[in-house]
């Protein structure tokens, strides 16, 4: 009696093996991001305080939303979370859409080859090597509206005519931390580009010039067609990482309002107030707000999850 | 006094048996060694011994330690050194020191005891405090014929004219006043100042009702705001303590509000202002009095100590009157002692001590105690509202309603007015 060895048999043994592999992962999964979410969700529908983490009770949607006496309390009644929400969506839009722009445009004129162009390759990446912490504390300086190296130079060359108090003042705070990102992350988007760029078939170009097509159609039709899986990648991760910004934020501007973002504000309810329940319901909303716009983005850049990984 | 404290000490050394203390202090400059020699004197009067434990720098992170510690019920350490606005919050966890110190209490600074008693309950003993005090630029004073400014309207008037002045003769840098302008607990003690010093009450009062009466409260506000883009750089609205001192420090101002702290660092060798400096009690209103944020740190002792009466016991050594006065002469810590200010030897140690005898009567505390732990969301939205009002993104009046509001909604979450918080 001989035991048929199909295809379909064979495909089952080796999807067995690949969740077997897959085990370890899934599990430390679980433990590192599964078991801290699931108790963020459930310390969100207690009172619970970080004095005293052990004494809470449950209130429900409480700390989410509720009404009483004809007023709205919660997390999403909260003024200062739909500002810190507006903060974040221009923060993530204008940075992102800056750092794919300039990033773009960086790694065209790093693909062409000139003299020292390894030298300038590794010099690109230097802002994305520093730490923010760092970078963040040196642009505070560098913004400073009296000692600031940026205003002794624009009033030097006469550009504005009293120095600019960046970081304070509330209309332009916003502007210098998108800056400061744009400067830090635009290398990581020239790094993946360039890597795509390097990818890209030789003949497609020279079937162009022979036809005499325009560099800027053939940059639409031919370049970015071909570049878009890894700038897609790119954006995907620029887009969550600027969603849940932080640290920049924190060291430019602390706990100012006017930048406060999404994050910002989970941190100060949950270590400056104290308030372990109402924190983490602003948590969760954080976690809700950036799932919610990676599934929106993996579907307008028609990028099934595999791609991402 | 000192008798009758050496008489308890030794009266608890003789009845209890040889304990071990573990004691946390500051280890900002001399804190330390200033702290190991004061307990290490009260071990070899009392026959006991102490442990130094080692605690973060930063506030907020010792804060947090301390959480963590007390919310386990650990017995780590004995003797605490807290803030003066964490009374409220650790209270809960804080033994009553009310009948250990029943003899000494109404020697320390009334407001700072008042400050230190929730519920009843005395949780913290006074150790050395902070205010909030006025830098001049003497030079700059005299050259322009000018007085120090006694109060806010006879300040922004002499550093508008000073500003103006040296700016035509060539010193386009100047600016008249700095001060902690950005949205954080600092702000909260300058605006506090503000609106205490211009009559308008200290937000909330002891009995935790809203304590702001608008039409003083706005015109103080109003007044700060017209500082911001004159007399102040528009940069002022993202200074916390050492950006206005970096920039009075510099030369490039003639006023500067800021702690006791800033004195030794002008008037270090490498600073360009040394000996140009003069210090003076904060000005006071148009017709009320000064007023100065009333900061500073107190010795408490845990509940879950195993050693209670000795822990206590060394609470009270080291704010007493000879530990303070040591204190202060030896790292120019603040005593909390009104007493201590009229030590001639006490004064001969540096002239800061003059200015803040005369400023402690003006002294305001922040209503940390009784706001408990709903304290650093009330200080938030003050900080954020006044921010507002300086920055010119709403005028000061609806920044004081739109503060009340928020109040409210604090209130509602965190009811600090009940006897029972939960």
């Amino acid at each position: 009696m001989t035991r048929a060895v199909g295809p379909a048999t064979l495909r089952a043994r080796r999807a067995r093996a690949a969740w077997w592999l897959l085990a370890p992962t899934l599990a430390a999964l679980a433990l590192a991001a599964g078991w801290p979410l699931a108790r963020t969700l459930w310390l969100s529908l207690t009172d619970a305080t970080l004095a005293d983490p052990g004494d809470f009770a449950f209130v429900g949607l409480a700390n989410y939303l509720e009404h009483d006496a004809g007023q709205w309390y919660g997390v999403l009644a909260d003024p200062q979370w739909w500002r810190a929400v507006r903060n974040t969506l221009i923060f993530a839009v204008a940075s992102v859409a800056l750092e794919t722009v300039l990033g773009v445009a960086i790694a065209l004129a790093l693909d062409v080859p000139f003299r020292g162009r390894a030298l300038v390759r590794a010099a690109v990446l230097v802002p994305w090597a520093v730490p923010t912490v760092v970078s963040a504390k040196l642009w505070a300086w560098m913004l400073n509206d009296e000692f600031g190296v940026l205003n002794h130079a624009a009033l030097a060359l006469g550009l504005i005519a009293a120095p600019i108090a960046w970081t304070a003042d509330p209309d332009l705070a916003l502007v210098a931390v998108i800056v400061v990102d744009v400067w830090k992350s635009t290398p990581f988007v020239v790094l993946l580009v360039l890597a795509a760029l390097q990818m890209l078939p030789g003949e497609c170009y020279e079937a162009a010039r022979v036809d005499g097509v325009h560099p800027v159609r053939v940059f639409f039709r031919v370049t970015l067609p071909l570049i878009w899986p890894a700038l897609a990648v790119a954006i995907a991760f620029r887009a969550l990482d600027a969603l849940r910004v932080f640290d920049l934020v924190y060291v430019l501007t602390a706990n100012s309002a006017s930048t406060m973002s999404i994050s910002v504000y989970a941190r100060q309810q949950l270590i400056d107030f104290q308030d372990l329940g109402f924190g983490s319901a602003a948590s969760t909303l954080v976690f809700l707000t950036i799932g919610l716009a990676a599934i929106v983005y993996l579907r307008l850049a028609r990028l099934r999850p595999e791609e991402v990984r | 006094m000192r008798l009758l404290l050496g008489t308890v000490l030794a009266m608890l050394a003789g009845l209890a048996h040889a304990a071990t203390v573990a004691i946390s202090c500051g280890a900002v400059g001399r804190e330390l060694e200033l702290c190991r020699e004061g307990a290490e004197a009260w071990a070899a009067r009392s026959g006991h011994t102490v442990r130094l434990v080692s605690t973060p720098s930063s506030g907020t992170e010792r804060l947090a330690l301390y959480q963590q510690l007390l919310a386990a019920r650990a017995p780590d350490i004995d003797v605490l050194q807290i803030d003066v606005v964490w009374p409220g919050i650790l209270a809960p966890h804080l033994a009553d020191l009310s009948a250990a110190a029943r003899a000494v209490a109404d020697e320390h600074l009334a407001s700072l005891v008042r400050n230190n008693t929730v519920d009843g309950r005395l949780v913290a003993l006074p150790w050395f405090v902070d205010l909030g005090l006025l830098y001049y630029r003497r030079d700059l004073l005299e050259r322009h014929a000018a007085r120090v400014p006694r109060t806010w309207p006879e300040l922004t008037e002499t550093a508008a004219r000073i500003q103006r002045a040296e700016r035509d003769a060539g010193n386009a840098r100047l600016w008249g006043f700095v001060f902690q302008g950005r949205a954080y607990e600092g702000l909260t003690c300058n605006a506090l100042e503000w609106l205490a010093s211009h009559g308008a009450g200290a937000l909330i009062d002891a009995q935790g009702r809203l304590d702001l009466r608008p039409a003083p409260a706005a015109a103080a506000m109003a007044l700060a705001a017209s500082w911001v883009g004159t007399i102040s750089p528009r940069g002022v609205l993202n200074y916390a303590e050492e950006e206005a001192r970096g920039l009075f420090q510099s030369g490039h101002a003639v006023f500067m509000r800021n702690w006791p702290y800033a004195w030794a660092l002008l008037q270090d060798a490498a600073s360009p202002v040394r000996g140009r400096v003069g210090i003076a009690t904060l000005p006071a209103g148009p017709d009320g009095a000064p007023a100065a944020a009333l900061g500073g740190q107190q010795l408490a002792v845990s509940r879950y100590s195993r050693e209670p009466e000795a822990a206590a016991s060394l609470a009270l050594y080291l704010s007493g009157r000879a530990e303070q006065k040591r204190r202060a002469i030896a790292g120019g810590y603040h005593p909390t002692r009104p007493a201590l200010y009229a030590d001639p030897e006490v004064l001969a140690a540096s002239p800061l001590f003059a200015v803040l005898g005369a400023a402690l009567d003006d002294a305001v505390a922040r209503p940390a105690s009784v706001t408990g732990p709903a304290y650093n969301r009330v200080s938030f939205a003050f900080a954020n509202a006044v921010h507002a009002a300086l920055a010119g993104q709403s005028d000061a009046a609806t920044s004081v309603r739109a503060f009340e509001r928020q109040l409210r909604r604090i209130k509602r979450r965190a009811d600090w007015a009940a006897p029972d918080r939960r």
